[in-house]
């Protein structure tokens, strides 16, 4: 291992512009001539609307235009589309409703986009967005999805009458309840997995230009798939062909999901930039953030475990309700179905399963992908699963886990997914260890001598990541391939720029992926530059979301450098007079075999572009290979990780007191920044846990639509973490990575809600565990201790 | 419109503003120092704190009118050319950052910290210093530590090294 | 926000007849509560009177048994200055549980009682101390000035000047803090001068800062926590919200007493 290369704990090359302040985000480009968009969007959670009369607005002082959704349908601007086609049960299509720009006759969530007013400045454009008249007329809100489906309920999209998007189902039902039928023990469970907001830092924004000359779009915006957006906004929305849009996504200060979708916004800003001959910025502040951007989670499980007589699972039986919201969102329905239910195995040998899942609408913000994306809520299901039989059969979590593991590979899960690899009591192993696991009860024995209940959870998860061999995902509905592009560049003097189709909004790709060419290139990383997030000079890739950039993305550069390498042999083989097969490459250095004679990579570069010393017919001057990378499988990350924490019976509050994580992420390019990404999720999936739930109210108004109500973790809330890893390599791909991004989000909030029920001797808490839910259920724990 | 002049980095500036332009504002769009940053409407996110007079502030909550004659110090004012401040060093070293957008106000943050409270900081002080910046993308455990060794190296250089 | 005009007087006469000369103006004092509302729009004062060029208006003094702070003192001046740690340490303390370090070094104890938001911290240190607010008009007891949710005594044209605090022999402040605005959910301010005491409870009333005579009855028999055991308050006129309900905060109210009194013994 080299100080730059593959393993070593590389500190960023990205981070000199960020810390002192010279990060380029899209609130930080203005153009000449720029205008400013503000949406007038609903107060009604359901609405038709009667007229919008803009006369006042459009007299108000810097304002150019008021647009609305009739604007829209006249310049024929498509609505926005979700890519992912989900059947029924019976094998029909899913029912999705029209999802336009701006509202057409009808609104559906509070903060809907109604109309947009463009004009000189920011505060102008806000001050006539109030002056701008809507007549609606009020129509029920249909929030609890629940009632949504139920008789007497509102409809929100007249496809979808009873307001059922699609009734889904995976799995063998007919095995599954025989398995159930023998078994001598059955958990069951309900489930709330609570709605999150992603609430990524930076808030979304957009920057809309037409060069009439050209007739070209450029589209700046904060985006995880800058080339997924322009192929929606050109081939579906039609607002441009895509040779005459280029989407621009700089810096982006964390996605988490929420910016692989196309939005109201951004579709807005480009169409509107041609109509008033100018640039139109939009920058959203928190509350539309929190209003408008695609939310996370929000099902309703029932859950069933069956178990036989020596404590080994049978099967399990799941079904599910999902809030999607008002709208499809881009990649909305393959969230709670192809990226859940697969997941339901675990870590587990599980012989049969059967999951429903019924997708529901709502008149609330559109639910979609936020990290981890089905994973984390099929995880929950599980790791609450079996940890509470384990209690109900009385025997150890961690034992009963260990007991039902998979231990042969490849294996094949009842519910699509054929794991690779693995070794989960391994990193069960390691995870006790570190949390010193032996010496709890006496832990516990001290905080209930200082009055506090002390609690342990586990989770032990299990993810498909790497996403996804495309072929695999077509067949499931997808309404793309999932591979990565790369391109390498060599200069001629020996500097390498990697173009990528993955996007880095945070998980330090500047660093990691020139790690991995300084590795095989043998040069140092200062010479690599990573480039990514301009559709004009990366060629098409498919952008960062599912822990899909090392395994994928890198996975593409490393084919495209496998090129390189092979082409620079014969270029050296000229060079050096040497046959092809006689050149080794090693340390940056071309060599004749059994020889002194040798290049350095950088001279072979010049050779290859000087061409003096190769006929042209022979051999193509230049240095520059291209790849596109297709997966042959899901890579599946796993781990355990262990939560111990303290409740204060007195007030509800928690304190987690120390946190283990120990994760099988495969082959690692960068510990540092895998650690970091550890991080992050934890506290994400802490968030959802302990803090964090979006909260409408009856009439559809979002109670949590700040920072004053919404509460996000803080830096007091949360402990530092150990963490640790176990590494078995990744056979699928060349690298043997496996991804890390979504890890502690998807294992993080069972493993706090079986400390806390550990704690408190029950099962009856909810997600996100309030001091006021913890408190709840404090009493009810004291009621059964005095009943007992 | 009314005229306002300060100092900012260390450098004198007279504009004719509206007087409801908030000092980020003023920063960001007048003087195009985009290093600070706005994360949300509620003064709680911190991504907009810099210094007036030497002290941490949220800028998002303090008008530019309110600072006539004050000194103001943003992250472009932190480091001499290319010698970073301790405080920005230590976000490096330590990995205290992810998508960068919350840092600019964590960095700031972190130095009025020092400023007040000296260089040997235990987990507990910074975590609860930190309440007024929320970080989502790196469970605050790298900062934590980036804070408590960028305090040390403030420390160790002898002086509060804040540019005011 | 909604265009204003500004002001920023140097005198108090000159803040009083700036502000008379618009009939919604507004005091802006350090900006902490009134500048969200304004951004969110939730408030259109056509005029801003600032206070932060006015002299003589910041500063903490120690006069006999009273601490003296002038209205725009900062939170976090109080919370780390030698007089308050030494005369009121529970004040030193509450002050520094104000908002976070930024927001303190701005916030100001005249903004704070002035605005009397429910769940502001000032108000239950005022009323269990028996502060008095002195204005450019008039002295006002604690139980006067405060009147209700956002509600003061104070009249048009009337500004905070300073607020006198005489020293108890104990008090001490406990908050528990809404998760996410982390303003309190149920603060408790204890108080002890002679046989009196004193229990200041915000947060958690409907019509803001509020007196718990049952607390305090218990309390004047014996100063310690064990007095308060199994005293359960009535939830009724208490705010209830998604963080917390009437009767979670009711319970609260005699936990964070306890915490208080804890709190007051040990200092």
């Amino acid at each position: 291992m080299t100080a730059t290369g593959i393993g070593a704990p590389v500190r960023r090359k990205e981070d000199f512009r960020f810390i002192t302040g010279q990060g380029r985000y899209t609130d930080d480009i203005n153009q000449p001539g720029q205008t400013y968009a503000v949406f007038v969007r609903s107060p009604h959670a359901h609405a038709a609307i009667k007229s919008i009369d803009a006369t006042a607005a459009k007299a108000s002082p810097g304002v150019l235009a008021v647009l609305t959704g009739d604007d829209l349908a006249a310049d024929k601007v498509g609505g926005l589309i979700c890519g992912w086609m989900i059947h029924n049960k019976d094998g029909s299509p899913m029912r999705a409703g029209g999802h336009p720009a701006l509202a057409q006759g009808k609104v559906r969530y509070v903060g809907d986009h109604v109309a947009v007013v463009i004009a000189e400045t920011y505060a102008q454009a806000r001050d006539a967005a109030e002056m701008v008249v809507v007549d609606y007329t009020v129509l029920p809100a249909v929030v609890d999805m629940v009632k949504a489906t139920q008789k007497g309920a509102a409809t929100v999209h007249d496809v979808a009458p009873d307001n059922v998007v699609y009734d889904w189902h995976l799995g063998d039902k007919a095995s599954t309840d025989a398995a159930f039928a023998r078994a001598k023990h059955v958990t069951k469970l309900d489930i709330v997995n609570n709605r999150l907001v992603p609430n990524p830092m930076e808030p979304r924004a957009a920057i809309g230009d037409y060069d009439g000359g050209t007739e070209a779009f450029t589209l700046y915006t904060t985006s995880q798939n800058p080339h997924v957006a322009r192929l929606v906004l050109s081939a579906f929305i039609g607002i441009a062909p895509e040779h005459k849009l280029r989407v621009i996504a700089p810096d982006v200060g964390g996605g988490f999901g929420s910016k692989i979708f196309i939005y109201a916004e951004e579709t807005v800003c480009v169409w509107a930039a041609k109509k008033v001959g100018r640039p139109v910025k939009w920058v959203s502040d928190r509350t539309e953030a929190f209003l408008c951007d695609a939310h996370g989670r929000d099902h309703l499980t029932h859950a069933e475990l069956a178990v036989d007589d020596k404590g080994k699972i049978l099967a399990m039986r799941v079904k599910t309700k999902a809030n999607l919201g008002a709208y499809l969102s881009t990649f909305a329905s393959s969230v709670p179905t192809y990226l859940y239910a697969p997941l339901l195995s675990g870590q587990y040998d599980i012989p049969a399963i059967y999951c429903e899942v019924e997708g529901v609408y709502t008149t609330t913000a559109p639910v979609d992908a936020y990290r981890g994306a089905g994973r984390p809520e099929a995880t929950f299901v599980v790791e609450r699963l079996v940890e509470v039989a384990a209690r109900q059969l009385g025997q150890d979590p961690a034992a009963f886990r260990k007991k039902n593991f998979i231990r042969k590979f490849p294996h094949q899960t009842p519910v699509i997914m054929a794991y690779d690899t693995g070794d989960y009591s391994a990193s069960l192993e390691k995870a006790l260890d570190m949390a010193d696991y032996k010496n709890f009860g006496k832990r516990k024995r001290d905080s209930a001598r200082a009055g506090k209940l002390r609690g342990i959870g586990f989770s032990a998860y299990i993810e498909a990541c790497g996403i996804a061999p495309s072929q695999a995902v077509g067949s499931l509905g997808a309404g793309v391939g999932l591979w990565e592009s790369a391109e390498v560049r060599v200069n001629p003097v020996g500097t390498v720029e990697v173009l990528t189709g993955s996007h880095s909004h945070g998980q330090g790709h500047e660093t990691t992926f020139a790690q991995l060419v300084s590795d095989r290139l043998g040069i140092p990383i200062d010479q690599v530059a990573i480039v990514h997030g301009d559709t004009d000079k990366v060629q098409f890739g498919m952008g960062t979301y599912g822990s899909r950039s090392g395994a994928v993305g890198m996975s593409a550069i490393s084919k495209a450098l496998d090129k390189v390498v092979a082409k620079a042999k014969k270029v050296a083989a000229y060079a050096l007079e040497a046959s092809d097969g006689d050149i080794e490459f090693k340390d940056g250095r071309f060599s004749v075999a059994g020889t002194d004679r040798s290049l350095a990579f950088g001279e072979v570069a010049l050779q290859a572009y000087i061409a003096h010393k190769f006929s042209g017919q022979d051999l193509e001057p230049g240095l520059k290979e291209g790849a596109f990378y297709d997966p042959t499988n899901f890579t599946f990350p796993s781990g355990v990780h262990i939560c111990e924490l303290e409740v204060d019976p007195e007030t509800g509050t928690i304190r987690i007191d120390r946190w283990t994580a120990v994760d099988d992420f495969g082959n690692i390019i960068n510990p540092m920044i895998v650690e970091g990404q550890v991080h992050g999720g934890i506290a994400q999936g802490v968030g959802q846990a302990l803090f964090e739930g979006a909260h409408y109210d009856k009439d559809g108004q979002l109670v949590t639509a700040s920072y004053m109500d919404y509460c996000m973790p803080r830096a007091d809330d949360l402990p530092s973490f150990a963490v640790g890893t176990t590494v078995t390599p990744c056979p699928s791909n060349p690298l043997g990575i496996k991804g890390c991004g979504e890890a502690g989000a998807i294992a993080a909030p069972p493993a706090v809600i079986n400390a806390i029920t550990d704690a408190l001797g029950h099962e009856d808490v909810t997600m996100p565990a309030t001091p006021q839910e913890v408190w709840r259920a404090v009493q009810k724990a004291q009621r059964v201790l005095a009943a007992e | 419109m009314a005229s306002v002049s300060m100092t900012v980095n260390g450098t004198a500036v007279t504009a004719s503003i509206d007087p409801r332009t908030l000092l980020v504002q003023y920063l960001r769009e007048t003087l195009r120092l985009t290093g600070t940053h706005v994360g949300c409407d509620t003064s709680q996110c911190g991504a907009c704190v810099v210094h007036v007079d030497g002290k941490a502030v949220k800028s998002c909550t303090i008008l530019a009118m309110s600072c006539d004659g004050a000194a103001v110090t943003t992250i472009e004012g932190l480091a001499h050319g290319t010698e970073l401040h301790p405080m920005q060093a230590a976000f490096r070293e330590h990995h205290g950052l992810q998508c960068g957008f919350c840092t600019p106000g964590m960095i700031m943050t972190a130095v009025d910290l020092v400023n007040r409270k000296g260089g040997a900081l235990d987990e507990h002080i910074v975590r609860e210093e930190l309440e007024g910046n929320i970080c989502r993308c790196t469970g605050y455990h790298n900062i934590v530590k980036a804070v408590q060794a960028g305090a040390e190296a403030m420390a160790g250089a002898g002086q509060p090294i804040a540019a005011e | 926000m909604y265009a204003f005009t500004y002001s920023s007087p140097k005198t108090v006469r000159q803040a009083a007849s700036a502000l008379a000369k618009s009939e919604d103006g507004k005091l802006l004092a350090g900006g902490q509560t009134l500048l969200p509302t304004m951004k969110q729009r939730l408030a259109a004062p056509p005029a801003l009177v600032d206070l932060s060029k006015v002299e003589g208006l910041a500063g903490i003094e120690l006069k006999g048994r009273t601490v003296v702070i002038a209205a725009m003192t900062t939170h976090a001046a109080v919370a780390t200055s030698a007089v308050v740690e030494q005369a009121i340490p529970g004040l030193a303390a509450l002050a520094g549980m104000i908002g976070d370090p930024a927001v303190r070094n701005r916030g100001t104890i005249g903004g704070s009682i002035a605005n009397n938001d429910p769940a502001a911290d000032y108000p239950a240190a005022c009323l269990a101390l028996g502060a008095t607010i002195v204005t450019n008009k008039r002295k006002l007891p604690a139980e006067q000035f405060f009147t209700g949710l956002f509600d003061t005594a104070l009249e048009p044209g009337e500004i905070v000047v300073r607020v006198s605090f005489p020293i108890p022999g104990r008090a001490a402040y406990a908050k528990f803090r809404n998760p996410a605005s982390r303003y309190a959910i149920v603060g408790v301010f204890v108080a002890k001068r002679g046989s009196d005491v004193r229990v200041a409870v915000t947060g958690a009333g409907a019509s803001g800062v509020f007196r718990a005579p049952a607390l305090e009855e218990a309390l004047k028999k014996r100063f310690s926590p064990k007095s308060l055991e199994g005293i359960s308050l009535p939830a009724t006129g208490l705010n209830g919200d998604m963080h917390a309900s009437p009767e979670y905060r009711a319970h609260l109210i005699t936990v964070m007493a306890k915490r208080a009194v804890t709190a007051a013994i040990g200092k």
